[in-house]
């Protein structure tokens, strides 16, 4: 019995303390957020509560910082990475699960060497190519999202993720329905799509996720402050408010609030997510 | 069984795919090896043929060994702890009790976040008059410059990487622990194990391949380290948090220097081959095969 108590007892006390320690940056860029002009942010010993509450910080940034367009710009990349993910993994998945053809083990192995090549170290020439293709947005918005969305428009990781789900439905499925004088491509979409749904529901949300942080990507092509993203956005308040902390405090905590959203009612697929591997490293 | 798919039909579906990965992966890649063969200096819209003159140039370069040299040590600092630390956190994750929901999602958050704003997070935790070093003073030390002292910058850096990277791992070792049978436990339990001795001779023999893969995942991910850097300290001071893919970005982006950025881009290359074949030839196979 006590020992029980003390498990459990150690168990709550680790867990607590980590939680803490995982959400500590960002209540500590809340309390700042929310100190007035005339607390000493840099106080010591530091006060989490502050005395002069105020939102005018959020306010502030807010009217500076064009947040719903770089949200909007976020959202437009992303739901596009998604759903150009999800049509070619799932096309590409299929022949490979399923089908025997000339060249099936040359394009199988095609596919797992990109698995090896990171984005950094070609990333050089993926900007030449970008701008050889006018895929950047001094030619406009459609070209500049264009060129953010389509070189993650696929990738192995997806591939491989659909081509396992392919794998688990019994071929029986396809034969019944091919006898009925169904198409391949009916087959396809009616019936293997339908049957991946969670499959596809997975990659579907971590392509998000990914398509929503990165970074490094967008940093690099866009020149057009009305096409930035919410990371690059975020990264420029510190130039913009160099040492007004109060603000960068809050302009972040503001462009974290959707993803926090989508994860907090998403989460139960992030645990299945990971568990079937679909994220990279 | 195949006889009923048409002879093109599987090159149908493959198509999109594949002309994809050709302009964004393949073309590329051939693009860099030749770039890296080439010398921009003189005229950057044409490039004459330089041979390995840009990999003796890297070789000869101080600030390259020293960009090496800072991604081994950010390696070195990243991997043992992102290796062990969740593992411990998914084992007490792994328990039936209250709340247990919450602690996954509150550990899981900063993965979700963009590494952007938990950059800007710790640099404000980071302020020379910041909370960490109020902190230090309350336990007796001096307080020091977590960015701007070249002694510890790449740590400081280090640990951002690794509080992004807590969750992720953890939850790969929770899945993994799932798979340990449960009686293995309750055989060590009869022997009188206590609760450290039992994970250590149950979970941890049983999730070595987990941990493997682990490993190879967050190294190959520590290799490509940027965000943090780009965010909190350009690289400085004196070149001190300047690893191998924010050299490539300066080379290629801010000095226009394409012949040294693709030859650095080559060593990465190679780098991360050699870890990712590891990976898939001996953690990864039941996934990648045919």
């Amino acid at each position: 019995m006590m020992k029980r108590f003390l498990k459990g007892f150690t168990s709550h006390t680790f867990l607590i303390l980590m939680s803490f320690l995982s959400l500590f940056p960002f209540i500590w860029l809340i309390s700042t957020a929310l100190k007035g002009n005339s607390e000493n942010i840099f106080a010591y010993p530091p006060v989490f509560i502050p005395k002069e509450f105020t939102f005018d910080n959020f306010i502030g940034v807010w009217h500076q910082i064009p947040f719903l367009l770089y949200f909007l710009n976020s959202f437009i990349v992303a739901v596009f990475t998604v759903i150009l993910n999800l049509i070619l993994s799932s096309l590409a998945a299929y022949p490979l699960a399923r089908m025997n053809f000339k060249g099936r083990n040359f394009i199988f192995c095609l596919v797992l060497a990109t698995i090896m090549i990171p984005f950094q170290a070609i990333m050089l020439p993926i900007y030449l190519i970008v701008l050889k293709l006018h895929l950047v947005d001094t030619y406009g918005y459609v070209t500049g999202y264009l060129g953010l969305i389509l070189p993650f428009a696929v990738n192995a990781f997806g591939i491989f993720l659909m081509r396992q789900a392919f794998l688990a439905i019994p071929k029986e499925m396809e034969e019944a329905a091919f006898i009925d004088g169904c198409s391949i491509f009916n087959i396809w979409r009616k019936i293997l799509m339908p049957m991946c749904a969670p499959t596809l529901a997975v990659l579907a949300i971590f392509t998000f996720i990914g398509s929503w942080g990165e970074f490094l990507w967008p940093s690099i092509v866009l020149t057009n402050k009305t096409l930035y993203t919410l990371p690059v956005g975020v990264n420029d308040l510190q130039g913009m408010f160099s040492a007004n902390w109060r603000y960068i405090a809050a302009g972040s905590i503001i462009s974290i609030i959707p993803i926090i959203i989508f994860f907090i009612l998403m989460q139960k697929h992030f645990v299945s997510g990971q568990t079937e591997g679909a994220v990279k490293g | 069984m195949n006889s009923f798919y048409k002879k093109h039909i599987p090159y149908i579906f493959l198509l999109p795919a594949l002309i994809m990965l050709l302009i964004f992966f393949f073309i590329p890649f051939f693009y860099t090896i030749i770039l890296s063969f080439k010398d921009y200096s003189a005229d950057i819209y044409n490039p004459v043929w330089a041979g390995i003159n840009n990999y003796i140039t890297l070789l000869k370069s101080r600030e390259f060994y020293t960009t090496l040299l800072n991604t081994f040590l950010f390696l070195l600092m990243v991997v043992p702890f992102l290796a062990v630390f969740p593992l411990i956190v998914a084992i007490f994750i792994n328990q039936k009790i209250r709340g247990i929901n919450i602690y996954k999602v509150l550990i899981y958050l900063p993965v979700v976040v963009s590494i952007v704003v938990v950059a800007i997070a710790f640099k404000w935790l980071y302020a020379q008059q910041g909370i960490l070093n109020y902190l230090l003073e309350c336990i007796g030390f001096n307080s020091i410059g977590w960015l701007t002292d070249i002694r510890f910058a790449l740590f400081s850096v280090a640990l951002v990487t690794i509080y992004k990277g807590i969750g992720y791992y953890m939850m790969i070792y929770l899945s993994a622990l799932i798979g340990v049978p449960k009686d293995l436990y309750e055989a060590a339990e009869v022997d009188g194990a206590n609760e450290f001795i039992k994970h250590l001779t149950v979970s941890v023999p049983h999730l070595m391949p987990t941990i493997a893969l682990v490993v190879t995942v967050s190294s190959i991910s520590a290799l490509k380290v940027f965000a943090e850097i780009y965010v909190m300290t350009k690289g400085g001071p004196l070149n001190s948090t300047k690893t191998i893919v924010y050299y490539i970005y300066e080379r290629a982006f801010e000095n226009l220097d394409l012949s040294l950025a693709s030859a650095a881009s080559v060593v990465l290359l190679i780098v991360i081959m050699l870890f990712s074949i590891i990976n898939i030839t001996f953690f990864e196979n039941k996934r990648y095969k045919l």
